[in-house]
């Protein structure tokens, strides 16, 4: 059948037409070979707008659409659907974009017009050659794999369970609860974090529909949205979690004291442990580097045992469940699921690369994280603030912004600081109320329920609010009343004055920033990373819990810095896209896929090792390649690398393609 | 042999203040095989005071000598930390704003010169840290300065702004250069803090008391000499010591050498080629042991 094309311009209100002469377009766009129909329109998205598209293909028997508007990403599946409701298949259809590649970056209104006559052009030529496609469905598996035991994963995989569905939750820490168990209160309520989290993780513990996976790691994935394959490490805790009570005989036991990464290396714990008070799974854990037994077992020595065998001359007995097992392995276990929920968190910035700052080199200058774990009355102090050398501090900074809103660390804002640092003052104030607390702040940032309010509070609290940066923390003292103390260096905006500030303590609100195995688990994933480097989002507005992966969605600060509210929020949300997509029980395949005409494929396999999904496998009895319709993306490396020519983008053939340039260049 | 254009700057030169710096690095130089040519014709890099008078002026003057040196094709290396940090920062400013470019540009032309951004300006101790190597210094040391405790001065400039070829908070090049010489680094907090500069004319009392906290620092932690990469900071610590200790009623008494200096004492130079003399506090008793 001959095309009959229709063409359509947006004015977009004055985002289009304010620079773009949409009339004129319109005019230019009825020259053109089969066009039948050309208009302009205030809102081609608008009911009306799509209306006049509609009946148009009814009345005049258009075959092929051109809408001249936004980005695809915004529109294309809307005009699809208009297509298709008219009758006419969604791959008809093409798309021009003259907002965001050109009325939005042009101010020369002859030559925008003119720039976006030649992509109108363009346009119209492809749909010329166009052909209409056939999409897939493809039925969802109901389980759901969450990545991550912090707040956030927590929150999704219990969301999801709650409606009854399978969810396995990974951890690659021997207990959930990532960093929000090692807080101390939450702002701006001052809930303790542990009575509001604690239920929650027992609540995963005791699901019958959540499969917790604690010291595990995702190594592997293959599959596609609805039908994915993950090969998870489950490394070897040398303890039978079945057997173990959790009673921590075995650490009273155990020799060997090490700094305990729960507490940030402020307090002990022992080779063989529990990882906190309110662990999930509540069970022992052996640390292989610092056992005396396992580093003896690579030296062909039997040492130690002391946590299997107790102690017999104090009549101290050893594991009595016999949970302890030395001969454990890591293990390699598949599983197969539908939907994907990354919830990785973040890593706290480690200021001792800001030199003059201090930290690692002054005693008593301490990140955020480790003022959490003093303040805990489960840490390494009992709650009790006290110096390294367990006196009580007279004087405390607390310093705003390090590592971010730096050019020389990370740029972005790392949102939740401003108020972990008020909650700091107001602990301290409560603790120690005879101390003088100092924050320095570039500015405040308290926007969210309730902070505002905090702020105002701790501003009656007696808190020293000093606007300028910390910029040096030094022990060189220069008056006597110095001597012995910490020098805080800063300018103080606005009284316009340097002030050294000599105190006992220095908390530098630290940054949050992408944990370091982010990059190694997006390739994993096939997950873009932002320019600051959290995982990239769909959209970040309209789309902020998908990512560029069908059926992987993300949730909590390894999309970007932010506060318990909205990493719940967010976990929820994305809970409720997988939600959705199980009750639905099918999912679409996109149509614009690759093609293999097997007549020509020689079976050499180089489309295999390219392909960036996984998407291409190999028939051995036949001896050509095939593709995977359900994985394939149509991205077209296969095509362009295919030697013998074996391989069609469908809907970017090199017959589309051409005819596009070709009235681009026209 | 590795090539560079060289600038003494007008410290430097000759007839300057710091000929010692200037000497010690040829005599250096000849010995790690650095040939050091001379800019032909250079002026006044424009230098700080004049740019806070007019700045359009200081930049053409640096301008004019990048122009120079952008002929030769090589880079162009100082000793004067001052000099080092305006022709970095005329290069980045001609590249920021093109409206003062336009203007040098139009300066340039009036003496037939045309300067395209091409030469990169670097600092004797980054030359001899990065192109020659703490191996290769090592290797030409006869006379190790074992035990001889040295305080590292970087000063200001040299590694501000930003991240150059050293930290700009905490730089190791000239620690490690002290100790391939078989000397030891002492601590030194202040390494890269302001000796006052050019306000020692200006704002004489606040210089002094810059310098003091220097001295202080280096002292108190046991250094025997301290080196310095910039003319202007070995002025304000050697010539003005004496003034300092009038003022504060305080009796230091620490040679301030150039870098070049204590090098080339380490390769066995002559110390009259490395105008050690040219100091004001002696340092010939602390060099006794390695002559």
């Amino acid at each position: 059948m001959e095309p009959k094309i229709g063409v359509y311009i947006c004015h977009c209100g004055s985002n289009i037409a304010g620079v773009v002469d949409c009339t004129k377009v319109a005019e230019y766009a009825r020259s053109l070979t089969s066009v039948a129909v050309a208009r302009d329109y205030k809102y081609m998205c608008s009911d009306p707008g799509q209306n006049l598209i509609k009946e148009d293909i009814k009345s005049l028997g258009l075959n092929r659409v051109v809408v001249a508007s936004c980005s695809p990403r915004m529109h294309e599946p809307t005009f699809r659907r208009v297509c298709q409701e008219a009758g006419l298949n969604q791959y008809l259809f093409e798309m021009a974009n003259v907002r965001e590649q050109c009325s939005w970056v042009h101010t020369d209104k002859a030559q925008a017009t003119e720039k976006a006559k030649a992509l109108v052009n363009a346009a119209v030529r492809r749909v010329y050659y166009q052909e209409p496609l056939e999409t897939k469905e493809v039925e969802v598996n109901p389980a759901t794999l969450v990545i991550g035991g912090g707040v956030a994963g927590i929150q999704a995989a219990l969301e999801i369970a709650g409606a009854g569905h399978k969810v396995y939750l990974l951890e690659k820490d021997a207990s959930i609860g990532g960093h929000m168990a090692q807080f101390d209160k939450t702002f701006p309520t001052l809930d303790c974090a542990a009575c509001i989290l604690t239920p929650k993780m027992t609540s995963v513990g005791q699901n019958k529909h959540i499969e917790l996976m604690a010291y595990s790691e995702l190594v592997e994935l293959s599959g596609y949205i609805g039908n994915f394959k993950a090969k998870i490490k489950k490394k070897a805790r040398y303890i039978d979690t079945v057997r173990c009570t959790g009673c921590g005989r075995c650490s009273e036991l155990c020799p060997t004291s090490v700094p305990n990464e729960f507490d940030c290396g402020l307090g002990k714990r022992k080779a063989i442990y529990i990882p906190s008070p309110y662990a999930v799974p509540n069970k022992a854990i052996i640390d292989a580097k610092n056992c005396r037994h396992l580093k003896g077992l690579a030296e062909g020595k039997d040492a130690c045992r002391l946590c299997e065998k107790g102690i017999e001359k104090k009549g101290q007995p050893g594991c009595e469940a016999g949970a302890i097992d030395f001969s454990q392995k890591d293990e390699i276990t598949e599983i197969e699921i539908g939907n994907i929920i990354v919830a990785t968190g973040f890593q706290q910035f480690d200021p001792t690369t800001i030199y003059q700052l201090g930290y690692g080199r002054l005693d008593n200058v301490i990140t955020g994280l480790e003022f959490e774990r003093l303040t805990n009355a489960s840490g390494p102090t009992s709650g009790k603030v006290t110096l390294k050398d367990g006196s009580e501090p007279k004087n405390i900074a607390i310093l705003h912004c390090i590592g971010s809103r730096d050019t020389n660390y990370h740029k972005y804002c790392s949102r939740v600081c401003c108020m972990y640092s008020l909650k700091f003052a107001h602990l301290l104030r409560e603790k120690l109320p005879e101390a003088a607390v100092y924050q320095l702040y570039i500015d405040m940032r308290c926007a969210g329920s309730g902070y505002e309010e905090f702020y105002e509070r701790l501003q009656e609290e007696g808190v020293n609010f000093i606007r300028g940066k910390g910029g040096e923390v030094t022990d060189i003292a220069e008056k006597p009343e110095e001597k012995g103390k910490l020098v805080v260096l800063v300018e103080d905006t606005l009284v316009r004055r340097k002030r050294r500030l000599a105190v006992d303590m220095v908390v530098l609100s630290c940054a949050l920033e992408p944990r370091a195995d982010t990059e190694q688990l997006a390739r994993i994933l096939t997950l873009s990373r932002k320019a600051d480097g959290f995982l990239l989002e769909k959209h970040p507005k309209l789309d902020p819990v998908a990512t560029t992966t069908d059926g992987v969605y993300i949730a909590g600060c390894c999309q970007s810095p932010k506060d318990i509210p909205d990493t719940v929020a967010q976990a929820s949300a994305a809970a409720a896209r997988v939600l959705a997509l199980i009750s639905k029980g099918k999912v679409e395949i996109e149509g614009a896929i690759a093609y293999i005409d097997e007549e020509h494929c020689a079976g050499c396999k180089i489309c295999i090792d390219l392909c960036p999904y996984k998407a291409i496998s190999y028939d051995e009895a036949k001896k050509v390649s095939r593709v995977n319709e359900a994985l394939c993306k149509g991205c077209g490396t296969c095509v362009a690398a295919c030697p013998s020519g074996a391989i069609k983008g469908r809907h970017f053939t090199s017959e589309e393609i051409m005819a596009e340039i070709e009235g681009a260049l026209a | 042999m590795k090539y560079y254009t060289y600038f003494p700057g007008c410290s430097c030169s000759s007839e300057g203040g710091a000929r010692a710096y200037g000497g010690s690095m040829r005599a250096i130089a000849k010995v790690l095989g650095l040939e050091l040519k001379e800019l032909d014709d250079w002026s006044c890099c424009g230098s700080t005071p004049s740019g806070s008078v007019d700045e359009l002026g200081a930049f053409c003057l640096a301008a004019r000598d990048l122009a120079l040196a952008e002929k030769t094709g090589l880079d162009m290396v100082t000793p004067c930390s001052a000099c080092y940090v305006i022709f970095n920062r005329t290069n980045s400013y001609l590249k920021q704003y093109p409206r003062l470019k336009a203007k040098v540009d139009e300066a340039l032309a009036a003496g037939d010169l045309k300067y395209d951004g091409l030469i990169k300006v670097r600092h004797a101790l980054d030359i001899i840290t990065t192109d020659i190597g703490y191996d290769a210094i090592r290797a030409k040391v006869t006379k190790p300065l074992a035990g001889l405790k040295v305080a590292p001065y970087y000063g200001c400039q040299v590694v501000r702004p930003g991240f150059g070829f050293d930290h700009p908070e905490n730089p190791q090049s000239l620690d490690k250069l002290i100790a391939s010489l078989g000397g030891e680094p002492t601590r030194f907090p202040l390494k890269t803090h302001c000796c006052g500069g050019s306000l020692i004319i200006s704002e004489e009392a606040l210089a002094l008391d810059l310098t003091r906290k220097l001295l202080e620092s280096a002292t108190s932690n046991g250094a025997e000499c301290l080196v310095t990469v910039c003319p202007l900071c070995q002025t304000n610590l050697d010539a003005y010591q004496n003034r300092v200790n009038q003022k504060f009623k305080t009796s230091y008494k620490l040679p301030v050498l150039f870098f070049t200096q204590l090098m080339g004492i380490a390769f066995g130079i002559g110390e009259k080629e490395l105008g050690i003399k040219n100091s004001i506090v002696s340092a010939e008793k602390v060099l006794l042991k390695y002559r």
